[in-house]
């Protein structure tokens, strides 16, 4: 694609329109109290956003013990789960994210 | 709570709660994993729940927990907490006391990671307990233990295996504790039934044999055969067997029993497994029984069903239902022996023999048919069932000089004296009939046989009593015979003893008239000395 220089206008759009939505990460981190899962799984996601959304997410800590009505209505039922709100589609990543490659993977970056 | 597919683990798993919420005003939590929670609410409608209501009025929560592999990606450790804190909450929400998981293994293929899970579960058991919720858990039945992970039944107190088992293309539900740990459990297999009201399980038989044995006695319907069992018919809670070969009025023998009972004011439950009421009442009018009148009093329920239509067990369990609920007196099975359908007769026995126990603890008298084949020993019952049988009824034809005729005999007859007789028996169009049959030295006649016997023996009679008289006048005429010889005799002796005494008086001159000439002589002789005289008249 990058070398066939015949149609440039096509991939750019594309790559931007990507970068547009891609840009726009609304994260979810659902978490039960001060467990170490749920601690290591905090300082682990923050640092993979702060190296690979640097200035394009919003992530959010819910701890399930101060709402357990969420739990319900996300379907929680592993701790933690960081659910990928947007974009779409709705993804979910469990465990404690210290598996930096699946984190990638899942939240598809 | 395990079993495979479609053998009723969510539905009791739901009887469970909502009797909980409804009867014993315990709240629970149903958390399906594998149906949404409308889903359930309409699936559960059919048994006569009402979720929505429950749900509305807090006694019920429903909770659906979806679990989708493809949207699930694992990074690192993780724990089940959410689980935990969602169903925490919604037993706090409500006050929940018990609480449903169907079916917990659907996480397993939704959840990397398996051991996490094991461990997991394994600590959702305890938390629950600790909780201090009854908690009934789904599982499916896996290959060699009884569920698919083999956890579930280790962890838990009370393990209940459901089974739906077809045999000959029958399908019947059953049920068993495998184990329950601090209660000795019945071990069996139950069968259970799912129908409009719910789950309903019933034991497959008294456990003792301690039902009170009542000394009431009823009338059969048949005055003869009544007289026949002691003069006072069939005890009250007993099991009256009537077995025959073909077209040899048993069912009539029933409708009898069935029309007095309900002339008693009782209730009466018909099962029939080869006619529809219709035909049966037909066939009775024939006869002179009008059972329509009781069916519109409502004392008289014909349920008819081919045996095949249900598996053995659920026939059984229908007919409990049907009895629970109508309360009858008498029960009559018409015939028995269209259950057995190939090779199946351990399992009739064992359900007949469960049926007869039910009855007999409930006091409701029993009759069965029995259609004995031609040719078989009649003393023997197709299902052997005839240990548990009070009172027997033998009914055969007996085929002589052309013609057939039924004849009716009383093969036992627990706890009274009964008739030893064989009787015969009519059907007219006034209801069963019994008459004595003719015994004699040729047999046991029946019929016409019997007719022309009885004409036969009331001439030999006439010409006996003929005889008699016959014999009676010739003893006269020897009697008045012998009195006129005896008078003869007399007269002769009469002349004899007047012409003897006249011997003897001439006798008797004679002698005088000697010794008075002696002395004469004597004196003209002139002796002088006596003695000499003597001794001279001696010499």
């Amino acid at each position: 694609m990058k070398t066939n220089s015949a149609p440039p206008e096509l991939p750019k759009a594309t790559i931007a329109q990507r970068k547009i939505v891609s840009s726009h990460y609304v994260l979810k981190l659902y978490v039960a109290g001060q467990s170490p899962k749920s601690v290591h799984a905090i300082t682990n996601i923050k640092k993979i956003c702060e190296e690979n959304l640097h200035g394009r997410y919003a992530l959010d800590v819910i701890d399930l013990y101060q709402q357990p009505q969420l739990a319900q209505g996300e379907q929680i039922i592993a701790v933690p789960t960081l659910i990928r709100k947007l974009p779409p589609p709705l993804r979910r990543i469990i465990g404690d994210m210290s598996n930096t490659e699946r984190v990638l993977v899942g939240l598809d970056i | 709570m395990c079993g495979g597919a479609g053998c009723g683990k969510t539905l009791l798993a739901m009887e469970f709660l909502v009797r909980g919420a409804t009867e014993f005003n315990e709240p629970g939590v149903f958390m399906a994993f594998e149906e949404t929670a409308q889903d359930l609410t309409q699936n559960v409608v059919s048994l006569g729940f009402d979720l929505n209501d429950l749900v509305a009025r807090k006694k019920i929560v429903l909770d659906y927990v979806y679990v989708e592999r493809s949207e699930i990606e694992e990074s690192g450790e993780y724990d089940l907490e959410g689980l935990f804190i969602r169903l925490g909450a919604a037993i706090d929400s409500i006050g929940a006391k018990r609480v449903v998981l169907d079916t917990i293994e659907t996480l397993f293929s939704g959840l990397p990671n398996p051991h996490i899970l094991r461990a997991e579960l394994r600590r959702l058991f305890r938390w629950l307990k600790d909780k201090g919720v009854t908690a009934i858990i789904t599982g499916e039945r896996g290959e060699g233990a009884l569920t698919r992970q083999g956890l579930e039944e280790y962890v838990s107190d009370c393990v209940i295996v459901l089974d739906h088992r077809v045999s000959e293309q029958a399908s019947s539900r059953r049920l068993r504790v495998v184990k329950y740990r601090g209660s000795t459990h019945g071990t069996n297999e139950y069968p259970f039934m799912i129908d409009a009201n719910g789950i309903s399980v019933l034991p497959v038989t008294s456990l003792g044999l301690e039902h009170i044995a009542s000394s009431e006695r009823i009338s059969s319907g048949v005055a003869r055969l009544d007289a026949m069992l002691g003069g006072k018919g069939y005890y009250r809670g007993s099991s009256v067997l009537i077995s025959g070969t073909a077209g040899t009025g048993k069912s009539s023998l029933a409708a009898h029993f069935a029309d007095a009972a309900c002339h008693r004011g009782e209730r009466v439950l018909y099962f029939s497994f080869e006619e529809s009421p219709s035909q049966i009442m037909r066939n009775m009018r024939s006869i002179g029984i009008d059972l329509q009148q009781w069916i519109t009093k409502g004392l008289l329920q014909i349920h008819a069903n081919r045996p095949s239509s249900a598996g053995l067990e659920t026939h059984l369990a229908m007919k409990h239902k049907s009895i629970s609920e109508f309360k009858p007196q008498v029960v009559i099975l018409d015939p028995l022996n269209s259950f057995v359908i190939g090779e199946n007769e351990i399992e009739v026995k064992s359900m007949l023999m469960r049926l007869v126990d039910f009855l007999k603890t409930r006091q409701i008298t029993g009759l069965f048919t029995n259609l004995a084949q031609s040719g078989s020993p009649v003393e023997q019952t197709e299902v052997a069932i005839s240990s548990v049988i009070d009172t027997w009824l033998l009914l055969r034809d007996i085929d002589s000089g052309g013609e057939r005729n039924r004849c009716l005999s009383i093969l036992k007859s627990r706890g009274m004296e009964h008739s030893n007789q064989i009787r015969e028996f009519l059907l007219t169009d006034h209801g069963v009939e019994l008459r004595d049959v003719y015994v004699g030295p040729e047999g046991v006649l029946t019929g016409s046989a019997r007719l022309t016997k009885e004409a036969e023996n009331e001439a030999t009679l006439l010409i006996r009593n003929q005889e008699v008289e016959l014999r009676r006048i010739e003893l006269e005429r020897k009697r008045t015979t012998l009195e006129a010889q005896i008078a003869m005799l007399r007269a002769e002796f009469a002349v004899q003893e007047v012409a003897s005494l006249k011997i003897i008086g001439q006798e008797k001159a004679e002698k005088a008239q000697l010794a008075q000439g002696r002395v004469d002589m004597g004196l003209s002789r002139k002796v002088d000395a006596k003695p000499n005289k003597q001794k001279g008249g001696a010499k």
